[in-house]
C-alpha cells in the first residue's frame, strides 16, 4: 500500500525539490537518534514494553507499525486541507483504525503463531502515541513525499529500539534469537552446568531498565541531549 | 608504622597526585589512602561541627553491628549442614563449614561492587565513596548459603549501577541496594533463592526438607485448619518443635545467612542504637507495625498461617534483619522524625501482609521495605507540608 503511495508522489514533488534533499534526509535519521520517538520523545513505550520479549514478535509489531505510520502519514498529508480542524482527531482516528484493522488481518492470514502472540497489541497501535503524534506534528502541515519519509524515519527508530530490546531480552531472559537456541542445554543448571536464564528478563521491569540504559549510553554519547 | 606512613606518603603519593605517572588512577589510589591513614583534608569553609565521625567511620560501625549476625550465620550454615547429613554438630566443624561457604560470597561482593565503584570512580574523576562498604556486608547476609557465585556477582553489580550509580552514587539511591541485589536474585533466578534450597548441599537425614519456616507456612494458605498436612507444619511451631518460639529467636532454623538469630541481629540493633548510627524510631515503630498486621491477622485467623502468634511471626524470616539493618538505611528511610514513625510502621504492617497474603512471596519483608523507600520521600514531604501548616495556623492566632 505505501509502495502505490510513494510512486505517485514522485511525480508530483519531483521537479521542486530533489527527493532525497538535505532537509529531506534529515526527516529520515533525525528520528533514529537523536530525535528518537522511544527514547527522547518517549512515546510508545507501551509496546515496547509489552511485545519485546522475543525478536521475532518485536520485528513484525515494528513492520507493522511502520506500515500504519507510513500509510497513514501519507493519506493524513493528502487529505490536511480537507479536513475540519475541529474533528480532526477523530478523522484520524479513523485512517489508523482502517490501516490497523488492514495490518491485522493481514498478519492473520500470513504468520498467524505471530498474530496469536501479539494479540491485542497490534489493535493497540491505534492508541500508540507516535501514530497520532506524527499526524498531527508533522502531516497535519507538511506535504506528502516530506510526511512519508518522516513516518519512515520514526517508525525506523521505533523499529531499532524495540529490536535493540528484544534481543537483550530474548538472548539473556530465554538463551535463543528469533527461537533458535543459542545456550547448549548442558550449560544449564537443571542439567548440571553452571547457567541459568535470567528470569528478570521476561518480566516488563526489565524492558524498561534495557531502555534507560538505551538512553543512558545515548546521553553519554551525546551531550547536546542532556538538559540543564 | 612511621616507615610505611613515609614509604606510601613521599614515595607512592607523588605518582598519582597531578603531574605523576598514574595521575588518571588518582582517586583509587586516594580511597585506599584514606582507608589506611587519617586524612589530611580540612573543610575548606564555612562554620562546621567537629566531630570525629565521618562516612567511612559510620560504615564500618554498622559493619560492626553486623559481626554477630554474620559469625551466627557462619555456624548455622555449618549446622545444618552437618545435621542433614548425620553428622555431630559441633562448634568448629560447623564454623569451619560455613566459613567455608560464606566467605567466598563476602570476597564476591565486596570484589563486583568496589570493582564497579573504582571504575567509576577514576572515569568520572572523583573520589571513591563508601556507600558500598556496608552494601558490600549486607548482600551476603541476606542470601542463601548454596547461592552461585556469578549469580552474586550480577545481582551486586546491577544493584551498584542500576540501584545507585544512575542515580548520582552513594546518597542519591531511591532504594536500598542490598535490597535491590536480592530482589534481582528473587525474580531472576527464582529457583536459587526461594524454595527448598535453605541447607547448605543437604545430605539425606529425614526431617530437613531445606524449606524455611515462611515456605512450610505458606504452604497452609487455602488448606483446612485440620487437614494432616497442616496440622503436622503447625505442631512444628509449638515448643519441641523445628520451628519452635526458641528455635526462632535464637536462630536454630534454616534461612538466609544473616537472618535466622534474632538475637544476633539484636545485639547489633543495641550497638547501632547506642552509637546512634540506626534510627531507633524506625525499628521500634516497623517492630509495633508487624506486631499489629500479625494481631490483626490473629483476629482473622482464615488460616494456619494467620493464626501464628505475633510475636513468633516476627521471628521468623527476614522481618528482624530487615527491620534492623535494611529499613535504617539513612539514604532511602524517611528523614523528619514523624516520618520515620510512619515510614518504620507501614515497613512492618505491609512487610507482614505481603507474607500472609501471598505465598508466593514469602520474603514480605523485603518487597515492603523497597516499596517504603520509594514512598519516603512523599512521607516526609507531607509531614514538613503539614509541619509548615501548623506553624501558619498558630502565627494566625497570634496576628488575630
Amino acid at each position: 500500500m505505501s509502495e502505490v503511495a510513494v510512486e505517485k508522489v514522485e511525480i508530483e514533488k519531483a521537479p521542486k525539490e530533489p527527493l532525497f534533499s538535505t532537509k529531506n534526509k534529515k526527516l529520515i535519521t533525525d528520528p533514529l537518534n537523536e530525535n528518537n520517538p522511544i527514547t527522547i520523545q518517549v512515546l510508545g513505550i507501551c509496546s515496547a514494553l509489552a511485545i519485546t520479549v522475543q525478536v521475532k514478535q518485536a520485528v513484525f509489531m515494528s513492520l507493522s507499525v511502520l506500515v500504519v505510520l507510513m500509510a497513514g502519514n501519507w493519506i493524513i498529508s493528502a487529505l490536511r486541507n480537507l479536513i475540519p480542524n475541529r474533528i480532526r482527531i477523530i478523522v484520524q482516528l479513523v485512517v489508523v483504525a482502517t490501516l490497523v484493522t488492514l495490518v491485522d488481518l493481514a498478519l492473520k492470514a500470513y504468520v498467524p503463531d505471530v498474530s496469536e502472540k501479539l494479540s491485542v497489541f497490534v489493535g493497540l497501535i491505534i492508541t500508540n502515541c507516535i501514530i497520532m503524534g506524527r499526524f498531527e506534528a508533522f502531516a497535519m502541515g507538511n506535504r506528502k513525499w516530506p510526511s512519508v519519509l518522516d513516518a519512515l524515519g520514526n517508525g525506523l527508530g521505533y523499529a531499532w529500539i524495540l529490536i535493540a530490546v528484544a534481543v537483550v531480552r530474548e538472548v539473556f531472559g530465554s538463551g535463543k534469537f528469533w527461537g533458535f537456541q543459542l545456550i547448549p542445554d548442558s550449560w544449564m543448571m537443571a542439567n548440571g552446568g553452571f547457567y541459568m536464564n535470567n528470569n528478570l528478563m521476561i518480566l516488563p521491569p526489565m524492558a524498561l531498565i534495557t531502555v534507560g540504559v538505551i538512553i543512558w549510553i545515548q546521553r553519554a554519547r551525546n551531550t547536546n541531549l542532556i538538559e540543564s | 608504622m612511621k616507615f610505611l606512613e613515609n614509604l606510601v606518603l613521599k614515595q607512592i603519593r607523588p605518582n598519582f597526585t597531578e603531574g605523576g605517572k598514574f595521575e588518571r588512577y588518582y582517586s583509587a589510589y586516594d580511597a585506599l589512602e584514606t582507608f589506611m591513614f587519617t586524612p589530611d583534608h580540612t573543610t575548606h569553609s564555612g562554620a562546621h561541627i567537629r566531630d570525629a565521625i565521618d562516612l567511612k567511620r559510620t560504615m564500618m560501625m554498622v559493619i560492626l553491628a553486623m559481626v554477630p549476625a554474620l559469625l551466627f550465620g557462619m555456624w548455622n550454615v555449618g549446622h545444618f549442614h552437618n545435621l542433614s547429613n548425620g553428622l555431630p554438630s559441633e562448634l568448629w566443624p560447623n564454623m569451619l563449614y560455613g566459613m567455608a561457604q560464606v566467605l567466598p560470597i563476602v570476597i564476591v561482593s565486596y570484589a563486583a561492587g568496589l570493582g564497579i565503584e573504582f571504575i567509576l570512580a577514576v572515569k568520572n574523576k572523583h573520589a571513591v565513596q563508601e556507600g558500598f562498604l556496608v552494601s558490600g556486608m549486607l548482600i551476603p547476609l541476606c542470601m542463601p548459603a548454596d547461592i552461585p557465585l556469578w549469580m552474586v556477582a550480577l545481582a551486586t553489580i546491577f544493584a551498584v549501577l542500576i540501584g545507585k550509580e544512575v542515580f548520582g552514587g552513594t546518597g542519591m539511591n531511591i532504594v536500598n541496594i542490598a535490597l535491590t541485589a536480592r530482589a534481582f536474585i528473587f525474580f531472576a533466578y527464582p529457583t536459587k533463592i526461594a524454595g527448598e534450597i535453605w541447607v547448605s548441599n543437604p545430605g539425606t537425614v529425614d526431617g530437613y526438607s531445606g524449606a524455611t519456616a515462611l515456605g512450610d507456612l505458606a504452604m497452609t494458605v487455602g488448606k483446612a485448619k485440620d487437614v494432616p498436612e497442616v496440622t503436622n507444619i503447625v505442631s512444628q511451631f509449638s515448643d519441641g518443635g523445628m520451628y519452635s518460639m526458641y528455635n526462632s529467636a535464637m536462630g536454630f532454623i534454616p534461612g538466609s545467612i544473616g537472618e535466622t538469630s534474632a538475637v544476633a541481629i539484636l545485639i547489633g540493633a543495641a550497638f547501632l542504637i547506642w552509637t546512634g548510627i540506626g534510627s531507633w524510631r524506625i525499628m521500634s515503630s516497623m517492630f509495633v507495625g508487624g506486631l499489629t498486621m500479625a494481631m490483626l491477622f490473629n483476629l482473622w485467623g482464615a488460616n494456619a498461617f494467620m493464626e501464628l502468634p505475633p510475636l513468633h511471626q516476627l521471628m521468623v524470616g527476614g522481618f528482624m534483619f530487615g527491620m534492623v539493618f535494611m529499613a535504617t538505611d539513612p539514604v532511602t528511610a524517611a528523614q523528619t522524625n514523624t516520618g520515620k514513625l510512619i515510614y518504620g510502621f507501614l515497613c512492618g504492617f505491609l512487610g507482614i501482609m505481603i507474607r500472609v497474603f501471598n505465598p508466593a512471596y514469602p520474603e514480605g519483608i523485603m518487597l515492603s521495605i523497597l516499596f517504603m523507600n520509594v514512598m519516603a520521600p512523599m512521607i516526609d514531604h507531607y509531614v514538613v507540608a503539614a509541619n509548615v501548616k501548623r506553624r501558619e495556623k498558630r502565627l494566625k492566632l497570634k496576628t488575630a
